[in-house]
């Protein structure tokens, strides 16, 4: 018998088509655009218009390919980043197709008889698509002899974005990512023809095409330095790097953002020992390609020129700091704290910023060298309902078991309470508007008023009272059954911000409303980290791991596992913030340990600077000087991010570890600093070095969460359990404070950064109409503190409840009012200042 | 006007006193032919026009009755009808005279084609400048309101119509469908991605059909005299009667309504000759868009068939007549410039081919032009048509490539090598 040569059958799977590109079988999935499939099998199409995160624009042409379709070819080549597969298609590529080669070489030509060709001052020289695309598919000679179209520059866009007319090559992708993600409609494409360019309402008038930044809406964005990074050629351009430096002088190093909680990649370039900018990393799983602003433009902090560089003793006699040896400096701080330690006590506040490593460190010292659990990351208004919430329903949640990025895009419904994505996780709300925009997910926010974000989301409101946040939520069921019957629905999520610790009642409500729905319910704090922090229990009431401090077996876990004796950790929970502080005025409390937290942040300013002074021994821990320092005994500087290792957990409970960018910079990490002094105290913390620090935590995280060897039940037990609170009810001539912090605000990691501060949110208060009525335009907002005056902008708030920025300048809500979110202010006519 | 070979069909109340009153129109069998299409069912009247043939008069002769039986059968969203009263391809005067004479035609049209099309609103996109027939098109609706031939309950019938005039702002590019759908949203108008098409996702991201003027005027008149008397006029594949807006250097420049396949000796019959007796040098049968004609092509059927079997198009039938004394690189550079003009921007090959075609045309036609500037031009020309995003690319390599096609000597003779020789031969 003779066997018949047999074809080899290639099975289409379900969904998908069988093509042949340049010559070469191939399955894709249906839907898959052309240009994907060639790039699958290693063929670049060369392309300027095309972005996989962006809708398909077939605007710039490059990307021509010849198609047959049924054994007969399109009469013309087709833009392959916008037609999608079909089976039994013919596609041929510029590898086999001179048409298409041609089309591609011809479209190239005509992109750049207008360029300026001015490769060598261009800031995108070398690492340009039109560059290295023109090198690849162009001619070495342009047939164009006649007049380039110029225009005058930079066009300001923004104050961080710079235009060069000249070098667009109108590919639309800026415009498309404003409008499409981050939905900004601030940037568009103005004229048209050979005068077609991108522009601002700033600059929309062309026949003076010169720049004018008088009037109109500049292009203000939280995102807009992504279209700096997508930009295909040096059209675009950031007035913090321009002309600074060349791609090939830069050194890369994969980072992750400092900022929020949502742990976006980046990717920081330096050059001779100094950050020259930082660009968003892909991340599909987290911040795919983007980042906000802040997270791109807003390092120089580390650089500032008051950074605290050598450790700082505080001479008994002059009363002034001085400059010390690290030696001497570790040996006072040891013995000023052992002495508070051994008298009426000390205590850590740690800070929301901290790394992983870092916090599990100020966790452990705190246990370890002042035998203590007075220790509390929360610089900012905290309530014990929080920590129940946190023990209960935060620690021990990751990627594989709570909500993540990609769940919040899924998800059929998102309901953000007391949490505004936009201002305090940017990231979150760029995954918020695709859900939505891409998914139809329905995002509605129990809040104020209608923020950009609600808009953008095409998110509903469900405004409240400041404070009545909790009686909202638990009224859900009666008063908004439909909202109640979506959160029954698989993967409805339910976010909450730190804004919530403010509200009385409002966890336990949240908590409830989750077991009720069965909707899944995520925490995103502010900063980048206070996830963390929880992990490696840098709070009163946990130890790593999430293990209760009055749980008997896991302290003797941890107590092994530290290598204590047994009995050596205190049972008691310890004190929060407040109480630390509280105690430290009492008197019943000697000494501090303050790691990056600025007085202004807390609930009370004026508590906190009394304490500081009250307190017999500070030793702080920063990077520049701040609040604390007029207050400590010794002053011990630390690494910014970029000089040290880490990692941070974002709000997922995602791991997002870093190695260092700056190498050599003799400045230390917290953990080390923290190991040193603790070996000084005569106690061995092993966080010599991040990694150690991890190392050492491991063996006590919850498995899952960070790299553990062993399983840790989390304690669902205490879940939190506080009744809800009728908001407070204003009386004639005051208001209901409502407040929250803006992205680009007087944050400490915002200075020297005055191209990102030109992009802030104007600072302003807001009201109702009937509110506003008889305030004539501007307002005064006063507590027995302090006051804040504002031009007022009418938005849809509830009656009788103002809104401030909470930390903007002009408006430093705690600072100035010693108020929060939900207390009674009084409001006046402003008269304009 | 109109003589011979036929009797008037679209133009046939023009010279009527007050042709565009709703009472001329009413006693000229004006909306007897709403009367008879209400009484039917949308698939008829669809039927109907693809039985009679009719095929697009804005441009691209698409069948007008297959488009409609792209609109969805259901109306799960709204369905839009868009008429195209842009007008702006060059030496195309047919749908402004139209709406000046006669409005109602066109609303008759377009309450029978939505009513076919199960859509409740109407948008007429008028070319912004068009001033006077805008007011005299809302002048016609209102009467038509009045007399219960739009708005709710059309005639008893239960259909309703909504009618809505809109002036565009003057862009040559809002006479393509998409971009004129996006200029009609508020939007600055660029032409769509397709797909979606426009019956599947047009206005509002709703089923939606744009027909030029003309097209749907035609079909009062195919419902009151059927589908085999359209088909008496005209040609097989592209029956009925035009309009060809004749202009430039012949006598009596004008509208001539002739059925589609008259040829150009026939329609200079009609307008009188060429102007004082200069012969003719070249013409486009279509606007500038249509790859110009010469003395030779005076008996090409004008049909949609003809035109293209003889190197061209049909166009809109917008017959632009030039004699012996027109240079024809100075009118292929004018027409040049305005497509340079006119390009929307939004993709490559039409914006910098045309602002590149359009310099080389002035520096040739400023006598600085080289041999190679030939070749140049045509290469470029190459690299824009089919390239580009839209049609108008495609249209604005047009003149210059057949042009250059017929009259090459004349770009020649421009070039600085061949002007030294001149000079040297004069010396
Ligand atoms: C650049 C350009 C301009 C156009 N201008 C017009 C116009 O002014 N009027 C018109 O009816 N069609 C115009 N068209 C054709 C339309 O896109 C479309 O084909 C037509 O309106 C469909 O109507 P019809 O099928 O009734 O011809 C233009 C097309 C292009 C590419
Ligand atoms: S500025 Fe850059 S991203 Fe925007 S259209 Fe021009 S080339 Fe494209
Ligand atoms: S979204 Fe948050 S993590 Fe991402 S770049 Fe911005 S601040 Fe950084
Ligand atoms: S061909 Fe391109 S540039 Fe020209 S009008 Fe069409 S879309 Fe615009
Ligand atoms: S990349 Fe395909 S048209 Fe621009």
């Amino acid at each position: 018998m003779t066997m018949a040569p047999e074809e080899p059958k290639v099975e289409v799977p379900e969904g998908h088509v069988k093509l042949t590109v340049d010559g070469e079988e191939v399955i894709a999935p249906k839907g898959e655009l052309l240009i994907r499939t060639a790039e699958r099998l290693g063929t670049v199409v060369p392309r300027f218009c095309d972005h996989p995160l962006l809708d398909p624009a077939g605007a710039c042409r490059q990307c021509l390919v010849e198609v047959e379709m049924g054994g007969r070819p399109m009469p013309k080549p087709q833009a392959s980043c916008t037609m999608t597969v079909a089976d039994g298609m013919v596609v041929k590529t510029q590898r086999t197709s001179p048409v298409a080669d041609k089309a591609q070489q011809g479209v190239m030509e005509l992109l750049l008889i207008n360029h300026p060709l001015d490769c060598p001052i261009c800031d995108k020289g070398g690492e340009c698509p039109l560059q290295n695309q023109a090198m690849a598919h162009g001619r070495p000679e342009s047939r164009f002899r006649d007049k380039k179209r110029t225009f005058p520059k930079p066009l300001p866009i923004s104050t961080q974005v710079l235009l060069d007319r000249e070098r667009c090559v109108l590919c639309q992708r800026c415009t498309r990512f404003s409008a499409q993600i981050a939905g900004d409609p601030f940037i568009e494409l103005l004229e048209r023809g050979a005068h077609q360019q991108i522009g601002t309402a700033e600059t929309a008038d062309v026949l003076d095409m010169a720049s004018r930044t008088s009037s109109g809406k500049p292009f203000q964005s939280y995102f807009s330095g992504n279209t700096i990074q997508i930009c295909p050629v040096g059209a675009l351009t950031s007035a913090q790097y321009r002309f600074r430096s060349r791609p090939f002088d830069l050194v890369s190093s994969p980072s992750v953002c400092e900022h929020c909680s949502s742990g976006c990649a980046e990717r920081t370039d330096f050059r001779r020992g100094k950050v020259m900018r930082k660009l968003a990393g892909e991340d599909p799983e987290v911040n795919e390609e983007w980042v906000c602003d802040k997270g791109r433009f807003a390092f120089r902090y580390a650089t500032a020129s008051d950074r605290i560089r050598t450790p700082l003793v505080r001479n008994a006699e002059t009363g002034e700091l001085e400059e010390a040896s690290w030696t001497q400096a570790l040996r006072a701080a040891a013995e000023g704290l052992a002495k508070a330690r051994d008298g009426k006590g000390a205590a850590v506040l740690s800070g929301g910023r901290s790394t992983v490593e870092d916090a599990y460190s100020y966790a452990k010292f705190a246990r370890v060298a002042l035998r203590t659990n007075d220790i509390d990351f929360r610089a900012r208004a905290h309530s014990a309902e929080e920590l129940d919430f946190l023990g209960s329903r935060v620690v021990g949640t990751g990627p594989e078991n709570g909500v993540t990025f990609h769940a919040l895009e899924h998800a059929p419904l998102v309901l953000c309470v007391a949490f505004e994505p936009e201002e305090e996780a940017p990231a979150v709300f760029l995954r918020l508007r695709k859900g939505a925009r891409n998914r139809g997910t329905q995002v509605v926010h129990i809040g104020q008023w209608t923020t950009p974000a609600v808009d953008r989301t095409f998110g509903e409101l469900l405004a409240c009272v400041p404070g009545a946040e909790a009686s909202a939520v638990e009224g859900i069921a009666q008063h908004a059954p439909d909202l109640d019957e979506s959160l029954r629905a698989e993967g409805a999520v339910v976010l909450v911000g730190e804004r919530a610790a403010e509200v009385p009642g409002l966890f336990t409500a949240l908590h409830r409303l989750a077991e009720r729905t069965g909707a899944r319910l995520a925490w995103i704090p502010r900063r980048a980290g206070e996830r963390g922090a929880v992990e490696v229990g840098a709070l009163p009431t946990l130890l790593p791991g999430g293990r209760a401090v009055t749980d008997a077996a896991a302290r003797t876990e941890v107590e092994q596992v530290w290598g204590l004796a047994e009995g050596a950790l205190p049972a008691e929970p310890g004190r929060d913030t407040t109480g630390i502080l509280t105690a430290l005025v009492a008197g019943e409390l000697d000494g501090l340990v303050v790691g990056g937290v600025d007085p202004n942040d807390l609930p009370d300013p004026a508590l906190a600077r009394e304490a500081l002074a009250a307190a017999g021994f500070v030793v702080s821990l920063e990077m520049r000087p701040s609040g604390v320092t007029d207050h400590a005994d010794v002053v011990l500087p630390i690494a910014p991010v970029d000089e040290k290792a880490g990692s941070f957990l974002n709000w997922e409970g995602r791991h997002r570890e870093f190695p260092v960018s700056l190498e050599g910079t003799g400045a230390l990490p917290d953990c080390r600093v923290l190991d040193t002094l603790g070996v000084e105290m005569d106690a061995d913390l092993f966080t010599q070095t991040p990694a150690a620090a991890a190392g050492d935590f491991a063996r006590l995280a919850v498995k899952g969460t960070f790299t553990a060897s062993d399983a840790v039940k989390v304690p669902f037990t205490a879940a939190p359990d506080v009744p809800h609170q009728q908001a407070a009810t204003p009386g004639a001539g005051q208001a209901v404070l409502a407040t929250w912090r803006q992205l680009i605000d007087d944050g400490s990691l915002l200075i020297d950064e005055p191209h990102l501060a030109g992009t802030a949110r104007a600072v302003v208060a807001r009201m109702s109409a009937a509110t506003a009525e008889g305030l004539g335009g501007h307002v005064t907002v006063s507590t027995d503190r302090g006051s804040i005056s504002l031009p007022i902008v009418v938005a849809d708030l509830p009656d009788g409840v103002v809104w401030l920025p909470g930390n903007s300048p002009g408006s430093k809500v705690r600072a100035t009012l010693g108020a929060g979110h939900g207390s009674v202010v009084s409001i006046a006519a402003g008269g304009a200042r | 006007m109109t003589a011979d070979p036929i009797t008037p069909v679209l133009t046939k109340r023009w010279l009527s006193p007050q042709s565009w009153r709703l009472s001329t129109y009413e006693d000229l069998e004006g909306y007897s032919a709403l009367r008879k299409a209400l009484k039917g069912s949308p698939e008829q009247l669809v039927q109907l026009v693809k039985d009679s043939g009719l095929r697009g008069r804005g441009g691209a002769g698409f069948p007008a009755g297959v488009k409609w039986s792209f609109m969805p059968p259901n109306e799960d969203k709204p369905h839009y009808l868009v008429i195209n009263a842009d007008e702006g391809e060059p030496g195309t005067c047919k749908d402004i005279p139209l709406m000046m004479a006669d409005p109602h035609s066109l609303i008759e049209g377009c309450v029978i084609a939505a009513y076919a099309m199960r859509s409740h609103h109407c948008f007429i996109y008028v070319r912004g400048e068009a001033l006077h027939p805008i007011r005299r098109l809302n002048a016609a609706v209102r009467e038509a309101q009045a007399a219960g031939y739009l708005g709710a309950d059309i005639l008893g019938s239960g259909f309703d119509l909504e009618l809505t005039v809109h002036a565009g702002a003057g862009a040559y590019i809002c006479g393509e469908e998409t971009a004129l759908l996006d200029s009609l949203e508020g939007r600055r108008g660029q032409p769509r991605l397709k797909p979606p098409f426009p019956a599947a996702a047009g206005l509002y991201a709703a089923p939606t059909t744009v027909n030029n003027v003309e097209t749907i005027a035609s079909v009062p008149y195919i419902v009151n005299g059927g589908a085999d008397w359209f088909r008496q006029m005209g040609r097989e594949k592209s029956p009925g009667p035009k309009i060809f807006s004749i202009s430039g250097h012949v006598e009596r420049p004008g509208q001539y309504e002739a059925p589609l396949g008259t040829t150009l000796r026939e329609l200079l019959e009609l307008c009188g000759g060429m102007k004082d007796g200069i012969p003719l040098k070249f013409w486009t049968p279509g606007g500038s868009s249509t790859p110009l004609f010469t003395a030779e092509h005076l008996d090409v059927p004008l049909d949609f068939e003809g035109a293209a079997e003889a190197g061209s198009m049909l166009g809109t039938t917008a017959v632009q007549i030039f004699n012996e004394t027109v240079s024809v690189p100075w009118a292929v550079m004018k027409w040049t410039q305005f497509y340079e003009h006119e390009s929307c921007g939004k993709c490559t090959p039409c914006r910098e081919g045309t602002y590149w075609l359009a310099q080389i045309l002035e520096r040739m036609v400023d006598g600085h032009g080289t041999e190679e500037d030939i070749d140049t031009l045509l290469d470029v020309c190459d690299n824009i048509f089919g390239r580009s995003f839209c049609a108008l690319g495609d249209g604005a390599v047009s003149p210059i490539t057949s042009g250059i096609k017929y009259f090459r000597d004349e770009f020649l003779a421009l070039c600085e090598s061949n002007k030294r020789e001149l000079v040297g031969a004069q010396a």
